[in-house]
């Protein structure tokens, strides 16, 4: 397994280059900016970084206004916060005017753990993709992140880009050059292909190795571009092995899963398994406690691709 | 740059021309604002001819003050005073609301002359209070000046965003309350009392000056007085007749959101700009 790391952390390095690089960088928290590493930014560079306190909706106004004058503003709470509270704001005034405003968020989905239900963003993915001019962005590790806040610094207008709490496993079989849009198979398939993003990226690699152990030869592609996503290579996969498994740690409302079977529905009408969050609220526990409560481990991820297999 | 004047009967002039293109566009589009649109005649005319340094020939111009719209839905006055003041022409008014037009029901970037999109209310202190913060990171001397409707105000983002401005210090941010006391549903008192204003905004840290929103020379004093306080953010509460220069029309709810019919429209028009 790969190095463990915190992907905030990437995030958190990525803005203090970014910062020393660019005057045009602007960053915003809402109280949270040790957990969400914006802090570091903060210290280095204090005239270009404001915490407006518990306010998510005056965070992305003030994140607006900057950007309307020129500035490239990340801003960054817990995603529950970021999106659900906010997303009017988002909508109304970011997205509407295409501002460039970097929507970074943190704790999105079970993972958070002890924190319980309130604090576990299973929806984010589902509302900011809903948004006209909004990109969503799920790297898979620490690294991709760093390479996810490199590149999107320089794509003007909103983007949303979703980490997790925990520290999560280096994904090793990347060949890394994150690039928005696009996908990268990182284990070929011959009877599925499963599609993931985030921390199931790392999960699905494992169920792979474990499905070819039992003579099924189940593909897994990192798809960190949620919006805009790999059209060609989702459509491909499809046609090359006739069954696609979409795994996120998200409700299977709304997410990676739905994005994939808009896409397929129309262009590619092939059987797909959606694993993720059955639309029903999390709890308190330990991040491995609730991936399995909630059918993301390794295991049920197994389970459910060998069962999708054999029944076709 | 934009020539301002001080000159008060010109001012008036220009607003009297300013509620005539309201009430006609208004009219000819058959929907829209215009209660919230007269009330505000005085104040956006004077920001424009009076106050504001600002361009029409370069709308982008990045030491402009800003005006931001923070209640959208009285865009009809802001676009009456663009087009007055030159953002473009005053053809484009009479094409308001409709499909593909330049003119959109709420403020929208696409205008010449329009910061940025708006029309859901309480966002826009916010949104100023940014362009405030981007002023002194850019260390530029712009100042920011932004339309609240009282109604408005009952939505929490904007107590967000009085905290946070007074926080910051920001001296070059003066938000302007039209205080028309009037909402869609009835009088700001019935539906949710936003009383006492000056005294809660000054418990947020604002310096808070309070005129009759039709007095051109109130206002050119008020906003001269905002520029020197500068360590703090500035509210002119601004206190207003909705629908103000038609008789028919002043504190009567109904006109929120209703266009003048033909005969109010000629009625109205014959108010405004006399018999002749």
């Amino acid at each position: 397994m790969g190095e463990l790391l915190y992907a905030r952390d990437y995030y958190g390095k990525a803005l203090v280059e970014l910062g020393r690089e660019r005057e045009d960088i602007v960053v915003l928290d809402a109280d949270l900016s040790g957990s969400t590493r914006t802090a570091k930014f903060g210290k280095e560079f204090p005239n270009r970084f404001f915490n407006v306190g518990v306010a998510e909706q005056n965070l992305m106004g003030v994140a607006g206004g900057l950007a309307s004058c020129g500035f490239t503003v990340f801003a960054s709470s817990f995603a529950i916060f970021a999106t659900g509270r906010a997303w009017e704001q988002i909508r109304n005034t970011i997205c509407t005017n295409e501002l460039n405003v970097k929507i970074v968020a943190t704790h999105a989905g079970i993972t958070v753990g002890e924190d319980g239900a309130s604090h576990q963003a299973n929806e984010d993915i589902a509302i900011m993709r809903a948004i006209p001019n909004m990109r969503v962005i799920v790297p898979c590790d620490a690294y991709e992140t760093y390479e996810v806040i490199r590149v999107i610094a320089d794509i003007p207008g909103p983007v949303y880009v979703r980490m997790g709490r925990s520290k999560v496993p280096v994904v090793e079989e990347r060949k890394g050059g994150f690039s928005l849009g696009k996908g990268e198979v990182l284990r070929e398939g011959k009877d599925c292909y499963i599609v993931a993003c985030g921390l199931m990226v790392h999960q699905s690699l494992e169920a792979s190795k474990a499905l070819e152990g039992m003579g099924i030869s189940a593909g897994v592609v990192n798809m960190p571009s949620i919006k805009p996503l790999d059209r060609d290579l989702v459509v491909d996969l499809a046609k090359q092995t006739g069954l696609i498994v979409t795994c996120e740690e998200h409700s299977v409302i709304g997410g990676l899963g739905s994005a994939v079977v808009e896409i397929l529905s129309q262009e590619q009408p092939v059987k797909v398994v959606m694993i993720g969050v059955n639309d029903v609220f999390g709890q308190s526990g330990s991040p491995d406690e609730l991936l399995k409560a909630y059918g993301l481990d390794v295991a049920s991820i197994v389970e459910k691709v060998a069962s999708a297999v054999r029944s076709i | 740059m934009f020539p301002l004047t001080k000159d008060v009967k010109r001012l008036e002039e220009i607003c009297r021309e300013v509620r005539a293109l309201i009430i006609k566009m208004l009219a000819k589009a058959g929907s829209g604002h215009p209660g919230g649109s007269l009330s505000a005649v005085e104040i956006v005319t004077t920001l424009y001819f009076s106050v504001m340094r600002h361009d029409p020939q370069n709308p982008e111009w990045e030491d402009r003050d800003r005006f931001h719209l923070s209640k959208g839905h009285a865009c009809p006055v802001l676009y009456a005073v663009l087009a007055k003041a030159g953002y473009f022409d005053e053809s484009h008014l009479w094409s308001l609301r409709r499909f593909g037009a330049l003119l959109q029901g709420h403020a929208d970037k696409r205008t010449p002359g329009v910061e940025l999109s708006t029309g859901s209310l309480g966002q826009g202190l916010s949104v100023a209070l940014g362009m405030a913060l981007a002023a002194r990171v850019s260390k530029r001397g712009y100042r920011v000046y932004c339309l609240m409707g009282d109604g408005e105000i009952q939505e929490g983002n904007v107590w967000e965003a009085a905290m946070a401005a007074a926080h910051y210090d920001v001296g070059n941010l003066c938000a302007i309350l039209d205080y028309n006391k009037f909402q869609i549903d009835g009088s700001v008192d019935e539906i949710m009392s936003i009383e006492p204003l000056e005294e809660k905004w000054e418990a947020f840290g604002w310096h808070t000056i309070v005129v009759d929103g039709h007095d051109i020379s109130d206002l050119i004093s008020a906003f001269e007085q905002a520029k020197e306080i500068k360590r703090k953010p500035t509210i002119i509460i601004a206190q207003t007749v909705k629908g103000k220069g038609v008789s028919f029309m002043e504190h009567v709810v109904d006109f929120h959101g209703r266009a003048p019919a033909p005969e109010e429209e000629r009625l109205a028009l014959k108010e405004i700009l006399g018999d002749g």
